[in-house]
């Protein structure tokens, strides 16, 4: 039974992860070029006098090409802000520079405030998450298992929230936010103005329903039968079958929280409550060009960890969005 | 559309034999059923569900009224009305999209807007899907490069867009290095109004190039090699290949990746906010900007409220067209 509740439910987390594989085996043994999936050149022109020249200068254009492109500007950022003042101004630049020391570094931690910055982004990713997942997934368990009364409804309106950016209605979010109706409060700079908004999330809705849709009815009837609750059905069943979309689900949510900018730039204006992309950007008239290159590299660096660990995760939940959102 | 019909069967299924349990039980014993069950025999297997359902729909109904259908309908309103948020607001008619419309800020915004998505749409269209179709050709080095066109995605937007400021800079910026040494005439890229517009574009371009790629690559891993055998062997070219079998075979998420990127680029904002202020000259000035402009520095809600509610009615039509289609293809 439990094959083939892992089996069922189709992943949508998944495809990129057969295809790494196979081009690991794919890389030519012995010099020649044989391939498992045909492209659009086919290995024997590849195998041919012209086709191997061709093919060599083509991937050495684009290794060096992408190198460039990509990589040499975070080199260019990481080395700027080891130099010194003058250094960082001389025309022609050095493209080493003539001391690596991390001073730079240090008094962009000192004076920019970052570890609040860094503290409050945590800490507001952290939350977001966890509202979002429990929340979403309770909505999601329930228009797709439960089925109540004006499911439908309800169903529809939250993905018609899909249609409109949230950019164009920052100004009502805005006003909401400051004075939200009916209970009155104003949650202009506390961590709420980041957590709940994250909540009202379409495509998380949409994600999980769908992934919901697809675990067989007939099992959860049984354990219904049983005289399991809703509650247990989907801790017991539910969940532990859906851990690659929650997985999705979670990166999505914490990495949105990371890199927006435009929502809490109105909502979290205290300098004291700023993320660190609107703490960074808000200090940018006031710092030395290289203590504002320091403070770039450590913004970046919580991302690019999690990009390096979570990887394959992130390229394949990138997919299942694109492709099927 | 199984699970419409089978949830209520399975509700009743459980209903029956409740009853079934609770007959004989109840008589038998001569003692009342479980709490549970008693109570469950007031409301009825039905509203137990619909009970149970609404709790667990409780938070995101909440968040989703607050925060994304009440703002909706608030935008409507706003845009209608004088507000200051002291006083009482006053009904004005379209007084709001008259003054918006008046502003020479307006024209330039929207041009603006327009020239920047189809500039983003020629380098961060064409280019990723051109960038996939060589990768996907490619037998050595993917899991690299395929690593390293995303590493600009995973940066925040903000550090992208601060490091290219610098970038930019006339003076020891890497730009005009690069074409000092190219011996090419230097530019003032943000500084002028000819370049400042193509500049936020490359910026753009450079930070979310990674996820088109990705996703046609994925896409072009799904195109049957057996189309290509049989294309090589009609005598097609590489290219009448490309033309005749990949871009039939991924005409979809081509599609929907247009709309995408015209929705995301529409929106610009974070580009001029923190490169350019607009400038110089509203030569870079944006729709989102503008209303940004117009809620936090002139203090007009309704003013930015009719720009918000003017883009949403472009994007609406793009973004029907998207859900449309991924919904007919799911």
């Amino acid at each position: 039974m439990s094959t083939n509740l892992t089996a069922s439910p189709r992943p949508p987390a998944s495809p990129l992860a057969p295809a790494t594989r196979r081009e690991r085996r794919r890389r030519g043994r012995g010099g020649r070029f044989t391939s498992e999936q045909r492209t659009i050149i086919s290995s024997h022109q590849l195998n041919s006098r012209w086709g191997r020249r061709i093919y060599w200068a083509v991937l050495a254009a684009t290794v060096v090409g992408f190198t460039a492109v990509f990589v040499f500007p975070l080199y260019w950022m990481v080395t700027g802000a080891m130099k010194t003042g003058p250094e960082f101004a001389r025309i022609p630049p050095t493209y080493v520079p003539s001391r690596f020391s991390l001073d730079g570094y240090r008094d962009a931690w000192r004076l920019m405030n970052l570890d609040r910055f860094m503290l409050n982004t945590l800490q507001y990713a952290v939350g977001a998450w966890a509202f979002a997942l429990a929340f979403d997934v309770g909505a999601a368990y329930a228009l797709s298992k439960l089925r109540p009364l004006f499911g439908n409804v309800i169903l529809l309106m939250m993905l018609a929230t899909l249609m409109i950016p949230p950019t164009v209605l920052l100004l009502p979010t805005y006003l909401t936010v400051k004075d939200v109706p009916i209970v009155r409060l104003d949650l202009l700079n506390t961590p709420w103005a980041i957590w709940l908004p994250a909540v009202a999330n379409g495509f998380n809705i949409f994600l999980l329903k769908r992934f919901f849709d697809s675990i067989p009815t007939e099992l959860l009837e049984a354990a219904q039968i049983d005289g399991a609750s809703p509650w247990r059905i989907l801790r017991s069943i539910v969940l532990p079958v859906s851990r690659p979309i929650l997985g999705v689900v979670s990166i999505f949510t914490v990495v949105n929280v990371w890199r927006d900018f435009a929502w809490p730039l109105l909502a979290l204006q205290d300098p004291e409550k700023m993320t660190i992309s609107v703490g960074i950007a808000s200090l940018r008239a006031n710092m030395p060009q290289t203590t504002m290159t320091a403070a770039l590299v450590i913004a970046s660096l919580p991302t690019i960890v999690v990009f390096f660990v979570f990887q394959r995760h992130i390229m394949a939940g990138l997919t299942a969005g694109g492709l099927k959102g | 559309m199984t699970m419409l019909e089978s949830t209520p069967r399975g509700g009743d299924r459980r209903a029956a034999r409740g009853g079934r349990a609770r007959g004989p039980g109840g008589g038998r014993h001569g003692r009342g059923g479980r709490s549970g069950r008693s109570r469950g025999a007031r409301l009825g297997p039905a509203a137990r569900r619909n009970i149970s359902a609404y709790g667990f729909l409780s938070g995101a109904l909440v968040c989703f009224a607050f925060f994304s259908w009440y703002p909706m309908i608030r935008e409507f309103v706003l845009s209608f009305q004088r507000n200051n948020f002291v006083d009482a607001p006053v009904w004005v008619g379209l007084d709001n999209f008259r003054t918006v419309l008046q502003d020479p800020a307006f024209h330039a915004a929207w041009v603006n807007t327009v020239a920047f998505t189809l500039l983003a749409l020629v380098f961060g269209y064409l280019v990723p899907f051109a960038i996939a179709l060589v990768l996907n050709e490619l037998r050595h080095a993917r899991a690299y490069l395929r690593f390293v066109v995303y590493l600009p995605v995973m940066l925040p937007p903000a550090v992208s867009v601060l490091l290219f400021k610098w970038f930019y800079d006339p003076g020891p910026g890497l730009f005009n290095q690069v074409l000092r040494l190219a011996h090419l005439p230097a530019l003032s890229w943000l500084d002028s109004t000819g370049t400042a517009l193509l500049s936020l574009v490359i910026v753009t371009t450079w930070m979310n190039l990674g996820t088109g790629t990705l996703i046609y690559l994925a896409a072009l891993q799904t195109v049957p090699g057996e189309l290509y055998e049989a294309a090589e062997l009609d005598g097609a070219g590489a290219l009448r290949r490309v033309w005749h079998v990949t871009i039939p075979q991924t005409r979809l998420i081509l599609l929907v990746m247009l709309l995408l990127q015209i929705i995301a680029t529409m929106q610009v904002f974070i580009e001029p906010y923190l490169l350019t202020g607009g400038g110089p000259e509203d030569a870079t000035i944006s729709v989102v900007y503008l209303m940004y402009r117009y809620a936090f520095s002139y203090g007009n809600f309704g003013g930015g409220s009719a720009l918000g509610l003017m883009l949403m009615l472009v994007l609406i039509v793009f973004s029907a067209a998207y859900l449309r289609l991924s919904r007919d293809n799911t």
